[in-house]
């Protein structure tokens, strides 16, 4: 089934029916896009100068990373790869989207939530544990407002007139039920009164950050990939069993990920961690042979950036997970854990592989959810040149950062030259998240324009001549 | 599920219990480290690629000729536990006692951040446990056995007095900066000319600074365990 075929219904009326809880959605994922980046950019100038933000309580290196962090993930990544789902179920069930006031409802709680996270973490009430940092006030939030948008997503699904499923239902539906999983598992388990004692914390800290930074994004990102790149390339999918095949091994192995090598706890988790990574190679090999078998049509021009921003990010998603097997050798790891190339395999995959998918992924769906041109569209092609050459940036120096500082005993000094230079890389994709945010909120507000012009049309319009005789 | 009901064990040598209860003062440090992101750049797990153990002669016996053959002859230091014990045996039977002395080896030991690997014991009354993902910074599994409070002070509100050039920011709002009274504080900082406050003043730790560094000073790895052992080096 190629979704480029099924177009007879009208899809205009079903991208209409997304259109207010996906402009919350998006609107508020764009806003924290530029914060995350701009408060990187700030963590990062620690290291040109330590003291930049020192005269601040509020905007410790510790504050300003971690919201940064948060921002990208729980900001950006989630809601819009949420509303991505909502369009693409809407449109593989030829159907409207179902409820449509509970994801609006549910898309401002979310970003409450989020303010309510970051602004705990500048306040000092930060968890502790990485990507766990909100404070239950706002874990709550995200929770409720995940299960109300996935309630809505589930209620689209069920309403498909072709009852057989497109390989891009299965990741999206995955991701759906896992974010609650993992999400609750690691809330109950570790943010609450009673939390396990002791490493039993860091190891489920451990296991939700490769659940939620590999496997979820993972999900998304091919989810939304192989929805995409078919239809705007006009090429099927090669292939279905190719796609259950890349979606079940990622699913047995990459979950096992996340527990570093030298890490003090039982032996047999660093070694089922290390295994598990190494098998990955099964689920990348199999993206690369869907990537370059379904690769190669011809995008017409209407979503050619999409394709690209979409295509690269299929394409670091593949390098990510090269970099997680090769993390796996113990002749690699012991140089590289604890290090900066953690935090390079993190940003490849939120801001190369999710980022560029989601975003690809808006700029195709809003101009036609709105019936109208990216108001910025001419820009788009260049700043897809600064996003690919920013990702770059940023990764190659915080591995080559990694591994200089694993070489020599961990000597945090030597790495600060190459953490100078991945200051640029944030400055480059800054653009990006601008413009992304500017277009959509000149769509919003043109849009909401219009519906104030139509009503006081329809007010002040001179009454009928069959009313004013009566 | 052995390591969510994981109990107190006893120390090696001493056979003392480990982990033991921080202070009052030290736990809520432990609070002031969290809330502050110390976490995002200071790890506190040291990790060990192995052992090495040193053969040492504690009485030379009743034939000293054949003892110092052997000493003449076999290697007494960086050996395996095997190649230990095959010299400890060849000495046992020239008649004389030796002991065997263990350390830690590793690139973390190395760079004296500690003296064995952190074990799951260590953090056992950690809330949160902040093992720590990336090294900005250096690790502090074991801060508190090479360092004091008044360097550990210091370091927090003018680090670059002790490492220039270093990454790691100030911070300074952990302190106050006061004019000087009938007495000067007994807890002022003693800095370098060109870090101090200006004269008639006097920089000195607020409650949540000694809470830290108390907290920091009851950060420790230094007692041999049963699944970290160690021969504790008497300190000169």
């Amino acid at each position: 089934m190629n979704p480029a075929e099924s177009n007879q219904v009208c899809d205009s009326k079903i991208d209409a029916s997304c259109r207010v809880p996906l402009l919350v959605l998006f609107n508020g994922a764009a806003l924290a896009l530029v914060l995350g980046l701009l408060f990187s950019l700030i963590a990062s100038l620690t290291f040109h100068n330590p003291e930049i933000t020192a005269h601040c309580p509020f905007m410790t290196y510790g504050h300003t990373i971690a919201a940064a962090n948060d921002l990208l993930v729980f900001g950006f990544a989630i809601p819009a790869a949420l509303g991505v789902i909502l369009w693409i179920f809407a449109r593989l069930s030829q159907a409207e989207l179902a409820l449509p006031i509970v994801p609006f409802v549910a898309a401002h709680l979310w970003h409450l939530g989020v303010l309510v996270g970051t602004i705990g973490i500048f306040t000092g009430n930060s968890s502790g544990h990485q990507w766990l940092e909100y404070p239950r006030a706002a874990a709550a939030l995200l929770g409720a407002a995940f299960v109300l948008i996935a309630i809505s997503a589930f209620a689209t699904f069920g309403l498909r007139k072709e009852r057989e499923l497109y390989p891009s239902h299965w990741f999206l539906l995955a991701a759906l039920l896992v974010f609650p999983w993992i999400y609750s598992t690691a809330q109950l388990f570790v943010i609450t009164n009673h939390p396990v004692r002791g490493v039993a914390q860091s190891v489920i800290g451990w296991w939700f950050a490769n659940n939620l930074i590999f496997v979820w994004l993972a999900l998304v990102g091919l989810g939304v990939a192989f929805y995409f790149l078919p239809k705007i390339s006009n090429r099927p999918l090669h292939s279905r069993f190719y796609a259950l095949f890349a979606f079940w091994t990622l699913i047995l192995f990459g979950t096992w990920l996340g527990i570093p090598a030298g890490a003090p706890v039982p032996a047999w988790l660093p070694a089922v961690s290390q295994f598990a990574a190494l098998l990955l190679i099964i689920p990348i090999i199999t993206v690369i042979m869907i990537k370059v078998k379904s690769g190669g049509g011809v995008a017409g021009e209407c979503g050619k950036y999409s394709y690209r921003f979409i295509d690269f990010g299929l394409g670091t998603f593949i390098l990510s997970g090269w970099l997680a097997v090769a993390h796996a050798f113990p002749k690699v790891n012991v140089v590289t854990e604890l290090t900066w190339f953690g935090a390079a395999q993190a940003n490849l995959l939120i801001i190369g592989c999710a980022t560029s998918i989601l975003i690809g992924a808006i700029y195709y769906i809003v101009p036609r959810m709105m019936g109208n041109e990216l108001p910025w569209k001419k820009f788009v092609g260049p700043e897809l040149g600064l996003f690919i050459l920013g990702v770059a940036v940023l990764v190659v120096t915080l591995v080559v950062a990694g591994v200089e500082q694993g070489k020599n005993t961990f000597d945090p000094a030597v790495a600060k030259k190459w953490l100078q230079i991945s200051s640029v890389g944030y400055l480059l994709l800054l653009p990006t998240a601008f413009s992304l945010l500017v277009n959509l909120l000149v769509m919003t507000l043109k849009w909401k324009l219009g519906l104030v012009k139509t009503v006081i049309a329809t007010v002040t319009a001179p009454l009928p001549n069959t009313e004013v005789k009566s | 599920m052995q390591l969510g009901s994981a109990k107190q064990t006893v120390t090696l040598v001493a056979g003392d219990t480990w982990p033991q209860q921080r202070t009052g003062e030290a736990t809520l440090g432990a609070q002031v480290y969290r809330a502050n992101g110390c976490v995002a750049c200071h790890t506190t797990q040291i990790r060990q690629d192995g052992i090495v153990c040193d053969v040492v002669i504690t009485k030379p016996g009743k034939n000293p000729s054949a003892v110092s053959n052997l000493l003449a002859t076999l290697k007494l230091s960086g050996l395996s536990k095997e190649q230990a014990d095959e010299v400890a045996g060849k000495f046992t039977e020239a008649g004389a006692s030796s002991e065997t002395h263990i350390a830690a080896s590793g690139p973390d030991i190395k760079a004296g951040w500690g003296v064995r690997r952190s074990v799951a014991a260590d953090f056992l009354y950690d809330t949160p446990a902040q093992l720590g993902n990336l090294r900005v910074g250096p690790d502090l599994a074991n801060i508190g056995a090479r360092s004091v409070a008044s360097l550990l002070m210091q370091r927090l509100y003018a680090p670059q007095s002790i490492v220039k050039g270093g990454a790691m920011p100030s911070y300074k709002f952990l302190f106050e900066v006061r004019k000087i009274g009938s007495v000067p504080s007994a807890e002022a900082l003693n800095l370098p000319k060109e870090f101090a406050p200006a004269d008639g003043y006097e920089v000195v730790p607020k409650p949540e600074a000694k809470q830290l560094v108390a907290y920091l000073l009851s950060l420790r790895a230094d007692v041999p365990l049963y699944e970290a052992p160690f021969t504790p080096v008497a300190k000169p």
